[in-house]
This record gives structure tokens, C-alpha cells and sequence, in this order.
């Protein structure tokens, strides 16, 4: 179905945050294109008039699964923070998102 | 071995009640045996022992004054997979990227079974993020197969299957996304489950694929697998892919006879690929079946050889979005250096996440791609609806369905490694399972010439785990399985 270039394994490195070595590029291509031949085999079934499932139980209503939006306690925002690798003043740091 | 580590969590759970042993040294005596074993399984990451001791003299004080009498599990130490959330306690998911991170938070599973009296051992090794099929994935080290300690355990619950099967732990926790409780069940001759999609809250559960993860238990026997569901199954708000629907008692009618059952052995799991000492050992067992009773029907499940390539897609697809969180922004790891935010994701995520990780998130991303999406993500999701509807077919014909948990034999470590496609298909007989939702179960069901255990695995309907055990149990007495030492005991 389709061949995998370096051109595009590069922009999906884009799309997921993720960098490679060229030695891992390398490595990695060859087996990328494996799988995509193995996956491409589902071209043979016919899904004509074939709806997707998402979500395999089928007798859940939403009303079940809504509630009024009223705030309940959660964690503390000083726990929370405990986990972060940099913070300040309350709030998750990081480099910054906008330039001056 | 002491005694204590060779008994059932049934058998544990009386003696704490009636005040035979306490829960120290209960807890004492797994210790001692992690102490004595584990460095052979290293089916731990970490063993949490002032943690339990603690936990053990509290739940001894609570005993005393006549508490918790009623608790399904009291005084039994559990073994917990390392991607399953216990507050205080380092949770890694096998990866460096959450090297550091403590969980602020209970998993509602381990709410439930602390609610129970249960106590925890330790955090359990696995493939990384849940993403392997013979515990070789961790990021920290391999765990080994107790019967033979060059070969896997299976995976990704390899650590909760090796440290039951060498009885680190009379009970543990896993989960599955495409089999990785059954098969590490099966390569380590332990008993494992995989309920029915949102029979167990995945709240506290590190997602993978959000619509095919499940918690389940592993246990020595079906009778305990039962109680650790029992402990496990329930709604939960904070879930809300978790069933409302309540749990059954799944101990009540286990003992019940199983003449008139219908089992199905759908044929496509029984061609050439399946090695010939599984299928030896399972046919003994399906001839135990009919002595007791049970119909067996040839029934055919036609898309399985697709079902690989769906679980592939969907499974990857939705573990590409997962694990978009993983930034290095509010938990885990940072990379130590970075210009801007972008190379700050970009370093963070090249660096925390292993091979098998990075090679699913692309292809995930590659799939959900504009361009690609229609013909990848949406065709494989049109796909599980014809599984789904093979396996409703089936169910019209049959109570349950019966085979191989895998392929092959345990392997060798290192055997698979460097051919990811080879290593996907260890699940072959398993995944369609969680595309579909029903709940399976593997059990041992003999060994191999070499001394390998072989599992079988049997699976029900739709929230029909009940029935399921009752069929498992008779199948487990029947058997009447003679476990040999392990070789280093």
C-alpha cells in the first residue's frame, strides 16, 4: 500500500515529538515498512456497509456516564506539583510558549 | 520453601481470619522468599517491604479488635505491575521517562483490593508501557522464566506471572492490552484472566490503548483468580469506559458440575502455526472435557488472520495519542537540556522512551495520519466490527471457546528481539479477545518435553466470567496438574 521514505518517517518523527540517529533511522525503516506490509493485508477484506466500532460495549447511555457539573475535591495543587519536574508559583514551568 | 508461600490465597486469607498466622508473618515469609528467589526471576522492580510491614502491623492491629473479618483477601501481600498507580509508591511502567514518579493516587483497583484487606509486596517488571510480549521491553532489565531461567516469560505481565508461578506471591495483578496477562500466564503455568472491557475501572491504570486495557488477576488457581475478580469488579465514576452494570458472584456456583456445556474450538486456532506439544496437551484436555460432560463443536471464527493487523492499527493508533502526555511538563522525566519547548518535548521523549515504544507511537501517529487515517485507522476499526460479529455468531452456537494461549513455547530470551513483527504474533490467539471485548482466561494444562509449561486459554461472553470459572475450574480438577520443582528450588 504504501512505501515508507525517509522524508516521511521524518515528518511523523515531527507529528510525535520524537528524534532519531540516522544509525536508528536506518534500523528503524526497514522494519516500519515490515509492518506496514503485514497491516496492509486488511486491503483484502471487504467492509462495504460496515460500520467502525470504537467502544465494543454497546449498552452504556450517556445518562449513565454524565453528572451535574459540580466541583468536588481533587488532588491539591501542592501535591501535584510534587511530581513536576519544574515549577513555580503554583504553576508547571517551562521554557516559553509564546517569544516576546 | 516455607509452607506459607505454597499456600492458596483462599488458604492465607482463613488461617489470618481465624488467627492461625498474622499478616507479618505472612508478610515476613514472601519476603524472605523474594529475598531467597528473585534475583533468579527478577520479577521485581521494586520490593516494598517497610511499606508492608507497616500495612501488615496495622491490618494485625485491625484483626485483633475483630475488623475486616469479612474482607475477601485479608492479610494476603499482592504482587502489583509497575503500570498500575499505588500512592507512595514509585511507578515507572518499566520506563525511564517515569523513573522518578510517585503516584499521588490509589488505582481504583488497588482502593478495592486494600477494601479487602490486601496488602502489597512490591511493583512487578513488564515491557515498557505495557508494550511487549516477552518482558524484554523494560527499560531496567529482562525478568526469566522460573522453569527455565534462559527463556521469557511471556509479556508484558512477565514480572506478575514469573513472581506468582515462583510463588514470590500467592497472587498478582496484570494487565492486557493484546494478551499480556494470558500469554505470560501461559509461558510461566500460572492462571490468568483478562475480564470483559470495562468489567475492572482502568482508573489508576497507565493507558496504552484505551480501548482494549484491562487489569486482571494471576493466581496459582481458578478458585483464587476468582477471588481477586471478585475483589476487582465493580463500576466506577472515575472510569467512565468502566461498566455500570454490578458485579456477579463469581464464587458461589464455581464448584458446579459442567455436563451439557457447549465448547467451540474455532478452527482457524488450530492450523500450522500452532506447535504440535501445545496441541498434544490441549486435546488431552479437551478429552477431560468430554469425560465430563461437555459438547465439543467445531465452530469457525473466519476474519482471525486479520486480527493481528486490526490489533496493530487500533492498539498502536491509540497508544501514539496515550502517551502524548509523556512531555516532561508536569511528571517524569525532563531532558537535562533544551533551547525551547520543542526540543524540550522532542530530547525529553527520544530520551525516556525505549525502541519498542518509539516504533509503536509512529506508527500510530503514521496511521492516524491525514491521508493515511481512512485507510489504516477506519478500515482496521470496520475490521473489529467483523471480529466482533464472529465471535457474537459463535456465542449463538456455543457457551464458550477453547484453545492454544499461544503459538508456540516460551522462546528463548533474545530469540525475538530483533523482529518486532515476529514477537506482535506471540499474541496471535490472543488479541482478537480484547478487540471484541469478551472476557479470557488462561490456564495451565501441562509441560512440554523440555519442561515448559504449556496454557490453554478459554473464553465466554460478554461479562460471562461467572461461567467462565465454574468451566475453568472443573477443567483445573480434572487435570489434576502434578507442578515439578523449579529448578532452583
Amino acid at each position: 500500500m504504501s512505501s515508507i521514505t525517509v522524508e516521511k518517517v521524518k515528518k511523523i518523527a515531527e507529528l510525535a515529538h520524537l528524534q532519531f540517529s540516522p544509525e536508528d533511522l536506518k534500523r528503524f525503516i526497514p522494519q516500519f515498512q515490515e509492518i506496514l506490509d503485514y497491516i496492509a493485508q486488511l486491503d483484502d477484506v471487504s467492509t462495504e456497509n460496515v460500520e467502525p466500532t470504537y467502544h465494543v460495549l454497546e449498552h452504556m447511555s450517556w445518562s449513565e456516564l454524565m453528572r451535574e457539573d459540580q466541583e468536588e475535591p481533587s488532588l491539591p495543587v501542592e501535591t501535584v506539583l510534587e511530581s513536576a519536574p519544574d515549577s513555580a508559583e503554583g504553576h508547571f514551568r517551562v521554557p516559553a510558549v509564546l517569544e516576546e | 520453601m516455607n509452607e506459607i508461600c505454597q499456600c492458596s490465597i483462599r488458604e492465607l486469607r482463613r488461617r489470618v481470619v481465624e488467627k492461625e498466622v498474622s499478616a507479618c508473618e505472612i508478610s515476613r515469609s514472601f519476603l524472605d522468599r523474594i529475598e531467597q528467589v528473585d534475583h533468579h526471576t527478577r520479577a521485581f522492580l521494586a520490593v516494598e517491604a517497610d511499606q508492608l510491614l507497616e500495612d501488615a502491623t496495622r491490618l494485625d492491629k485491625k484483626i485483633a479488635s475483630g475488623q475486616l473479618k469479612d474482607g475477601l483477601l485479608v492479610g494476603v501481600p499482592l504482587a502489583i505491575k509497575d503500570n498500575i498507580v499505588i500512592q507512595g509508591m514509585r511507578t515507572s511502567c518499566a520506563s525511564r521517562i517515569l523513573e522518578n514518579y510517585v503516584p499521588p493516587y490509589d488505582a481504583t483497583a488497588i482502593q478495592r483490593l486494600r477494601a479487602e484487606g490486601a496488602m502489597f509486596l512490591g511493583k512487578t517488571n513488564c515491557d515498557e508501557f505495557a508494550m511487549g510480549s516477552s518482558n524484554e521491553n523494560s527499560a531496567y532489565f529482562a525478568t526469566k522464566n522460573p522453569w527455565n531461567l534462559e527463556v521469557v516469560p511471556g509479556g508484558s505481565s512477565g514480572g506478575s506471572a514469573a513472581a506468582v508461578a515462583a510463588r514470590e506471591a500467592p497472587g498478582a495483578l496484570g494487565s492486557e492490552t493484546g494478551g499480556s496477562i494470558r500469554q505470560p500466564a501461559a509461558f510461566c503455568g500460572v492462571v490468568g484472566l483478562k475480564p470483559t472491557y470495562g468489567r475492572v475501572s482502568r482508573f489508576g491504570l497507565v493507558a496504552f490503548a484505551s480501548s482494549l486495557d484491562q487489569i486482571g488477576p494471576l493466581a496459582q488457581t481458578v478458585d483464587d483468580t476468582a477471588l481477586l475478580l471478585q475483589a476487582l469488579a465493580g463500576p466506577d465514576k472515575r472510569d467512565s469506559t468502566c461498566s455500570t452494570r454490578q458485579p456477579d458472584d463469581y464464587l458461589v456456583g464455581i464448584n458446579e458440575d459442567v455436563k451439557g456445556c457447549k465448547i467451540g474450538l474455532p478452527k482457524e486456532w488450530f492450523g500450522s502455526g500452532l506447535s504440535s506439544q501445545i496441541e498434544e496437551k490441549l486435546r488431552e484436555a479437551i478429552a477431560k472435557l468430554e469425560g465430563l460432560g461437555c459438547e465439543i463443536v467445531e465452530v469457525s471464527l473466519p476474519h482471525t488472520e486479520y486480527a493481528m493487523a486490526v490489533y496493530c492499527i487500533i492498539a498502536f493508533a491509540e497508544a501514539s495519542s496515550n502517551l502524548a502526555r509523556y512531555d516532561g511538563v508536569r511528571y517524569g522525566r525532563r531532558s537535562p537540556e533544551y533551547e525551547d519547548l520543542a526540543t524540550m518535548f522532542r530530547r525529553t521523549r527520544s530520551e525516556g522512551f525505549g525502541e519498542e515504544v518509539k516504533r509503536r507511537i509512529m506508527l500510530g501517529t503514521y496511521v492516524l495520519s491525514s491521508g493515511y487515517y481512512d485507510a489504516y485507522f477506519l478500515k482496521a476499526s470496520k475490521v473489529r466490527t467483523l471480529l466482533k460479529s464472529d465471535y457474537l455468531r459463535a456465542f449463538e452456537q456455543v457457551d464458550f471457546l477453547l484453545g492454544p494461549t499461544t503459538p508456540s513455547l516460551p522462546f528463548k530470551i533474545g530469540e525475538k528481539v530483533s523482529d518486532p513483527l515476529q514477537m506482535y504474533l506471540s499474541d496471535t490467539y490472543t488479541a482478537s479477545t480484547n478487540l471484541v471485548g469478551v472476557p479470557g482466561l488462561s490456564m495451565p494444562c501441562g509441560y512440554s518435553e523440555d519442561g515448559l509449561p504449556v496454557g490453554l486459554q478459554i473464553q465466554a461472553s460478554y461479562f460471562e466470567e461467572a461461567k467462565l470459572l465454574r468451566l475453568a475450574h472443573a477443567l483445573e480438577r480434572e487435570l489434576a496438574i502434578q507442578q515439578p520443582d523449579l529448578p532452583f528450588d
